[in-house]
C-alpha cells in the first residue's frame, strides 16, 4: 500500500504574529518554520503501518516553494520514503479549493490509496483541505481521527463526539484521515535519519506532471479573497478595585453584576 | 553551537534535538532537580530519540556523526535547564570511549552496544578521595589471580554511579603512585558490572549543583572480575582515558557556554520587566553594559570553542588549545552566571529562579575533567614551553 501525507509547513505555534500590511498579510520575515503539528501527527500514522509492513511506502505531498524543503527533508529524516514538492507559477494565490485540486491530483498522479493528513493547519485553522481532497477524488474522509486501525481493505477510526463520548467510523479504502492530537507520539529524526535523508530526492512537479487543469488553481480561479488584516481587539487595561476587603468585594461583586453581567 | 561550522544536518540535529528536549526534560526539570533525581527511563526515550549514539561508530549502533553533531546535541541538552539531568544523561561520553578505543569487537557489543540503545547505563570511575585530576595518583589495585583479576580500592564523585549497570574503573595492575618513575605505569581500565560480589555503591552524594544527578561513591572489596573484563592489555588505562581527554573538554566547554547563554537570555528578560527607580532596568546604562559585556564574554569563548572543535575535526592536535577552550569557556560561564544572579537581585538568590540553579551548576566546570589549573599545566606543557 502507498501512503500519502500532506505535509504544510506552518509558523511555529510560539511564533509572534505581526500584521505586515492591512492589504498583504502577516510578515513572515522573522518566522522559524515548523511541520504542522497535526501533520506530524500524520505523519507518524503513515510511518507506523510502515514499521508493520501495512504499506510500502510513504509519500510527503507539499504545495509550497522551496523554502518547504527543510521541512519536508525533517518529514524524509523521520522515515518517509519519498516526497514530491508541488510548486508551479499557476498555484500561486489559491484559496483552499486550489490546493485541494493540485493535492488531489498528486495524489492520484502517484497511485496513493491511502491520504494521511492533519486535521487543520494551525495557520490559516481553515480545516478545509483534507475534506476537499477526499470529496474531489470521491473517496471517504474521517476527521479529527485519534485512534486508528487500518487493515488491508479498510480503516476503523475513534473520534471524540463531545461530553466524553466517543465516535467509531469504518470505512472503506481508499479514504482520507484527518488526525488528531493523542493520535500517536510522533517520532523524531535522528541523526541516521537525517543523513539518509539526505540521498533521498524531493521531485518537483508542476500542473502539467500531475494533470491539474492550471486554470483550475490558483488567485483567478480562488473562490475565496482575503480583503482585510487586522490585530485581535487589545485587551483594556486591569483595574485594581480600592478600599478595605468588604469595600473591595462589594466593588467586585457589583461589577461583575452590572457591568460584566456575569453573575 | 557556532553555526559557521554546522551544515543542515547539524541544524536538522539541533532542531530535533531541541524539540525533544523541549518535551521530555525542559517541563520537568525544576521538579527532578528538587527531587535530585531524573527517571531512569530518560536514558531509553534518548536513545530512541537517536540522541545517545550520535557520534559513536555504526557497528554499535552509532550514526558515526562528527564531533559537532555531538556538540549540538549536549548543548540542547543542556537548554532543557537541569545540568544535572544533561551530564547524567551523558555520562556515556565519559565511560564509552575508553571501551571503543581499547576494547576488542567482543567488548564493544557487550559493553557499549546495549547503552547506546539507552538498556543500560555506564559510568566512568577514575577519580579517588586521594587523586582526582592526577590520575597517576589512584591506589585502587587489581591483582591477577587465574583467569579473573581482584580489586580492592574505592572511587569517588562517580556520576551516575548509583544507577550505572557497568562502572569502567581505572585500577594499577602495576606501578607505584608513590614513585615519580612508576606512577604513570600500570593503570589499567576494567568494565565491572553491577551485582558483581565485591562492588557495592556508597551514599548519594550530596552536591551544590547538578542536583538531578547522581554522583555516588563505589567500594570493591576483593571485587572478582573476569579477565576478558579488561580492556586493552594491563597498563593501557591511560592511553583509553587519555584518548577522549579532547572530546570531553569540548564537551564541557560547549555546556559551560550553552549555560552562560540562558544565563544571559533570562537576564536579559528579566531586565526589561523589573522596574527600580520608575524605571525598567536595562533603562539604566550600568545595566545595558552588564549584559554587553556578558554578551561579549559568551560570544567570545563559544567562538574559540567551536574553532578548537572545528580544528578538532580536521585531526590537527588540539590539546593546549582545547585547554584553553575548556578554562575560558568556564571563565565565561562563571562571569555570566554571577552577572546573572546580580542583576535578579533577591530573585537571583531564590531556589525559584533559573539563574540561581545555572549559578551552583556551572562552578563544577572548571573542576571536571580536568581542573582550570591542571588545564593551565597542559597549557604551559603544550603550547609554551618549548
Amino acid at each position: 500500500m502507498k501512503i500519502g501525507v500532506l505535509l504544510k509547513q506552518v509558523p511555529a505555534s510560539d511564533s509572534r504574529i505581526k500584521i505586515a500590511d492591512p492589504q498583504r498579510g502577516v510578515a513572515l520575515d522573522d518566522v522559524k518554520w515548523e511541520i504542522n503539528p497535526y501533520d506530524e501527527f500524520a505523519l507518524e500514522a503513515a510511518l507506523a503501518l510502515l514499521d508493520a509492513k501495512v504499506a510500502s511506502d510513504v509519500v510527503l505531498l507539499t504545495v509550497g516553494g522551496a523554502d518547504t524543503e527543510q521541512r519536508i527533508r525533517d518529514g524524509l529524516a523521520r522515515g518517509a520514503t519519498a516526497a514530491v514538492r508541488l510548486d508551479d507559477a499557476a498555484f500561486g494565490g489559491s484559496d483552499c479549493l486550489g490546493v485541494s485540486r493540485i493535492l488531489a491530483a498528486a495524489v492520484k498522479a502517484e497511485g496513493i490509496t491511502l491520504v494521511f493528513a492533519g486535521k487543520q493547519a494551525i495557520d490559516g485553522d481553515n480545516a478545509q483541505v483534507p475534506a476537499m481532497v477526499a470529496e474531489l477524488l470521491g473517496w471517504g474522509y474521517v476527521g479529527e481521527v485519534d485512534q486508528l486501525e487500518v487493515t488491508g481493505a479498510g480503516a476503523k477510526a475513534w473520534r471524540a463526539a463531545g461530553g466524553g463520548a466517543r465516535d467509531v467510523v469504518e470505512v472503506g479504502l481508499p479514504a482520507v484521515i484527518g488526525c488528531d492530537k493523542g493520535l500517536n507520539q510522533p517520532r523524531y529524526a535522528s541523526l541516521k535519519g537525517i543523513m539518509m535523508a539526505k540521498r533521498k530526492k524531493i521531485d518537483v512537479k508542476g500542473a502539467g506532471a500531475i494533470g491539474v487543469d492550471a486554470g483550475s488553481v490558483g488567485a483567478s480561479a480562488a473562490l475565496v479573497s482575503e480583503t482585510n488584516w487586522g490585530e485581535p481587539p487589545a485587551r483594556p487595561p486591569g483595574r485594581v478595585l480600592q478600599g478595605d476587603d468588604a469595600a473591595r468585594v462589594k466593588a467586585l461583586v457589583a461589577a461583575l453584576r452590572d457591568e460584566v453581567k456575569v453573575i | 553551537m557556532l553555526d559557521l561550522f554546522l551544515d543542515e544536518t547539524h541544524h536538522a540535529l539541533r532542531d530535533s534535538a531541541q524539540a525533544w528536549v523541549d518535551r521530555h526534560i525542559a517541563p520537568h526539570a525544576a521538579q527532578w532537580e528538587a527531587d535530585k533525581h531524573f527517571p531512569r527511563e530518560l536514558h531509553r526515550a534518548a536513545a530512541e530519540a537517536g540522541l545517545v549514539g550520535v557520534t559513536y561508530p555504526e557497528a554499535v549502533g552509532g550514526a558515526e556523526g562528527d564531533v559537532f553533531h555531538g556538540l549540538v546535541v549536549a548543548e540542547a541538552l543542556i537548554r532543557g535547564g537541569s545540568v544535572g539531568t544533561a551530564m547524567g544523561l551523558g555520562s556515556h561520553a565519559i565511560s564509552l570511549p575508553p571501551i571503543l578505543a581499547l576494547g576488542t569487537p567482543e567488548q564493544h557489543q557487550r559493553f557499549v552496544a546495549p547503552v547506546i540503545r539507552g538498556e543500560k547505563v555506564s559510568c566512568l570511575a577514575v577519580t579517588e578521595p586521594a587523586a582526582g585530576s592526577d590520575v597517576a595518583g589512584i591506589r585502587t589495585r587489581a591483582v591477577r589471580d587465574g583467569d579473573s583479576y581482584v580489586i580492592d580500592g574505592s572511587k569517588t564523585f562517580i556520576t551516575s554511579g548509583l544507577r550505572a549497570d557497568l562502572a569502567v574503573v581505572a585500577a594499577r595492575t602495576g606501578g607505584d603512585p608513590d614513585d615519580a618513575a612508576t606512577r604513570h605505569d600500570g593503570i589499567s581500565l576494567f568494565v565491572v558490572e553491577k551485582g558483581t560480589p565485591g562492588f557495592q555503591t556508597g551514599r548519594a552524594l550530596q552536591k551544590m549543583g547538578w542536583h538531578a544527578s547522581d554522583t555516588a561513591e563505589l567500594f570493591f572489596e576483593g571485587c572478582r572480575v573476569p579477565a576478558e573484563n579488561l580492556l586493552g592489555g594491563e597498563g593501557a588505562g591511560f592511553l583509553g582515558l587519555m584518548a577522549n581527554f579532547v572530546s570531553e573538554r569540548l564537551l564541557l566547554g560547549v555546556s559551560a557556554v550553552a549555560t552562560a547563554r540562558m544565563a544571559l537570555e533570562d537576564s536579559r528578560r528579566y531586565c526589561g520587566e523589573r522596574s527600580a527607580f520608575r524605571r525598567p532596568l536595562h533603562g539604566f546604562q550600568v545595566t545595558r553594559h552588564r549584559l554587553a559585556e556578558m554578551a561579549a564574554r559568551e560570544a567570545g569563548a563559544r567562538a574559540f570553542v567551536a574553532t578548537v572543535a572545528e580544528r578538532h575535526r580536521r585531526g590537527e592536535d588540539v590539546a593546549a588549545d582545547v585547554a584553553m577552550a575548556k578554562n575560558m569557556a568556564c571563565d565565561a560561564c562563571a562571569f555570566v552566571t554571577d552577572a546573572a544572579v546580580q542583576l535578579h537581585g533577591g530573585m537571583g538568590y531564590m531556589a525559584e529562579c533559573r539563574v540561581e540553579r545555572l549559578f551552583r551548576d556551572q562552578r563544577l566546570y572548571s573542576i571536571g575533567g580536568g581542573t582550570t589549573e591542571v588545564m593551565n599545566e597542559i597549557i604551559w606543557r603544550r603550547g609554551l614551553a618549548d
